[in-house]
């Protein structure tokens, strides 16, 4: 199935729930509210003519201007049909949390537990959501996140070195 | 190692069981059992906590992270061509295909096309990066379960081509030798000699490796039928490479999406049957005789020309212009310092490395720097699906099931 066709197809099956439909480098993106995420995935998953069986990754973006901060990345893959697609919701920092798509997909069991530990997006109903790439007692936030320094936080200058030269 | 606490559960046998009724109620209790992060058969620094019921594994956790270096916050603090080295600490036992799956994703994102020659120079290397990568699998794998020749086999014959890669690039495990648009230097003659002489070689000792392990009993005893995950179960679970195949899943992105030199080679996707250990061993070994054929091709078919994309506001000149040219040393300083403007927009581009499917997610805002960089590890990936895979086998199959995987964990934690 082409991208427009692919497009065209979801549209016709969701008259609300997608916000923008996106073309480009051959790669169809899909930006879709955050409730009705689980039901497109679905009915992605089930189709016929969809057919998403693989799960390719997931992975998130920070957009800290935004009022939606936070963005949730889905791709999907069909191995039967050879298409591709790639799923996205916009959530807010406020009520950081969207469907878990581990019913559908195993696979994104680990994939969005690294999402929640490197970017603090949380999973409705994961099975197992802890870190999974950082210590369990990790307090010091989100590593992904834009507002988390890109050269740490400066401790390794006020570690207290031996001064063991002799006197 | 056992812990009285809630997990401490009392079974009874099984009152249909024959003789049951002469045998006292046994109390038996789950141990919780921790490997790890320091066993020599983790492959590197792998943790995993397994919960047992006599020497049956009944749950097994992964803890992974050891390795975590934030790789992938890193690239946000550099340009394109600065990431590349970063790409070969990833697996660090096949860095060639780590490159080139980033590079190719950048080419995609900027749109450039990679002239004939280097698309067949990259095929070659890659495929020769894959044969390294099944010998180091097989050896370590092999040694794993307790066959030690093998390995010495193994790491023989990968010792000529890590001497290629020295000869090649001046590296042998961290080799950064493609670049965006193109790769960093041809061939020699003499690197084009001895890899003849290794092709002649090479054949009859995958035979011999085989002849090795296919009369070993321990060895067709501990894989065969051992791990087995269903073709479902293994898309669902997002696996890929040899790990997906291994269960009858007809999935290679060099046949599904084809790039570089490979539609222009003849090759087969080799398939397993049954999904257990010792059909991706078959399969790995299959792929070894693939990419002969696969390198045997490329050097036949392969063409003079440049090994280059001629885009200057991208791709780098060559390094004998910058010694001698002011513009190109010019050039090559914007290109490394404040890096090309890439276009707004995003892409993933995966790559069939020898694991499985090596993707890079990559999102640009313009500027010089990506915006944002995901890694998709198979290695990561596949340890998802672990803990389904080795539910019921014995304590033993512990390190087969991750060795099967071909884990490396610079690639799985990042």
């Amino acid at each position: 199935m082409s991208l427009q066709e692919l497009a065209s197809r979801l549209q016709e099956a969701f008259s609300t729930g997608i916000v923008t439909t996106a073309e480009w480098r051959g790669e169809l993106t899909v930006t879709v509210t955050r409730d009705r995420l689980h039901e497109i995935a679905q009915f992605l998953h089930n189709d016929r003519a969809m057919d998403f069986d693989y799960i390719v990754h997931v992975s998130s973006v920070d957009w800290p201007d935004d009022e939606e901060r936070f963005e949730v990345v889905y791709e999907l893959y069909s191995i039967r049909k050879r298409h591709r697609i790639r799923l996205k919701a916009r959530v807010p920092e406020s009520d950081c949390i969207v469907d878990s798509l581990t019913d559908l997909w195993k696979g994104a069991d680990f994939m969005e537990r690294e999402v929640y530990d490197m970017m603090g997006i949380r999973f409705r109903n994961h099975p197992d959501l802890r870190r999974i790439l950082l210590p369990d007692d990790y307090t010091e936030g989100y590593p992904l996140r834009k507002d988390f320094p890109l050269r740490g936080k400066g401790w390794r200058d006020t570690f207290e070195f031996l001064d063991e030269t002799p006197r | 190692m056992a812990f009285e606490d809630q997990r401490t559960t009392v079974y009874k046998l099984d009152p249909a069981h024959p003789g049951s009724e002469t045998l006292p109620t046994l109390r038996t209790e789950e141990l919780l059992l921790n490997m790890g992060p320091q066993h020599p058969a983790t492959h590197g620094v792998l943790k995993v906590i397994l919960e047992l019921e006599g020497e049956r594994l009944v749950k097994s956790t992964p803890v992974l992270g050891f390795l975590h270096r934030g790789v992938e916050k890193l690239a946000e603090d550099g340009t394109y061509h600065q990431f590349i080295p970063h790409t070969d600490r990833l697996d660090y036992v096949c860095a060639m295909y780590n490159n080139f799956a980033y590079c190719r994703a950048v080419e995609k994102l900027m749109n450039i096309t990679v002239p004939d020659r280097a698309e067949y120079l990259r095929t070659i290397v890659a495929e020769v990066q894959r044969i390294i990568g099944h010998q180091f699998w097989l050896g370590t794998q092999a040694l794993d379960i307790g066959a030690m020749t093998v390995f010495f086999y193994c790491f023989r014959d990968r010792e000529i081509l890590m001497d290629w890669f020295d000869e090649l690039c001046g590296a042998r495990l961290t080799t950064s030798w493609y670049r965006i648009g193109g790769v960093e230097r041809d061939f020699t003659a003499s690197l084009l000699d001895k890899l003849n002489q290794f092709l002649d070689y090479f054949p009859p000792k995958i035979d011999e490796y085989v002849v090795f392990l296919e009369t070993n009993r321990i060895w067709i005893g501990r894989t065969k039928g051992v791990a087995i995950i269903s073709a479902e179960d293994a898309v669902s679970f997002g696996l890929s490479g040899p790990t997906l195949r291994g269960s009858g899943v007809d999935y290679d992105l060099r046949k599904a999406e084809p790039y570089s030199a490979y539609p222009k080679c003849e090759f087969s996707v080799p398939l397993g049957k049954n999904g257990d250990t010792y059909d991706r061993y078959w399969i790995r070994v299959q792929e070894l005789y693939e990419s002969v054929k696969i390198i045997r091709q490329c050097l036949e078919q392969m063409q003079d020309g440049p090994i280059m994309a001629d885009v200057p506001s991208v791709t780098l000149p060559p390094k004998q212009r910058v010694f001698t040219n002011l513009e190109s040393m010019i050039q090559q300083f914007k290109l490394f310092s404040q890096g090309f403007d890439a276009p707004r927009g995003e892409i993933y581009c995966g790559t069939e490395a020898h694991k499985g499917e090596l993707g890079f997610y990559i999102v640009s805002t313009g500027g010089g720097k990506p915006y944002r960089l995901k890694i998709r590890a198979p290695s990561f990936i596949h340890m998802g699906a672990f803990d389904h895979m080795s539910r019921g086998y014995m304590i033993s199959d512990a390190v087969t099931i991750f060795g099967t995987y071909d884990i490396v964990m610079g690639e799985c934690d990042r």
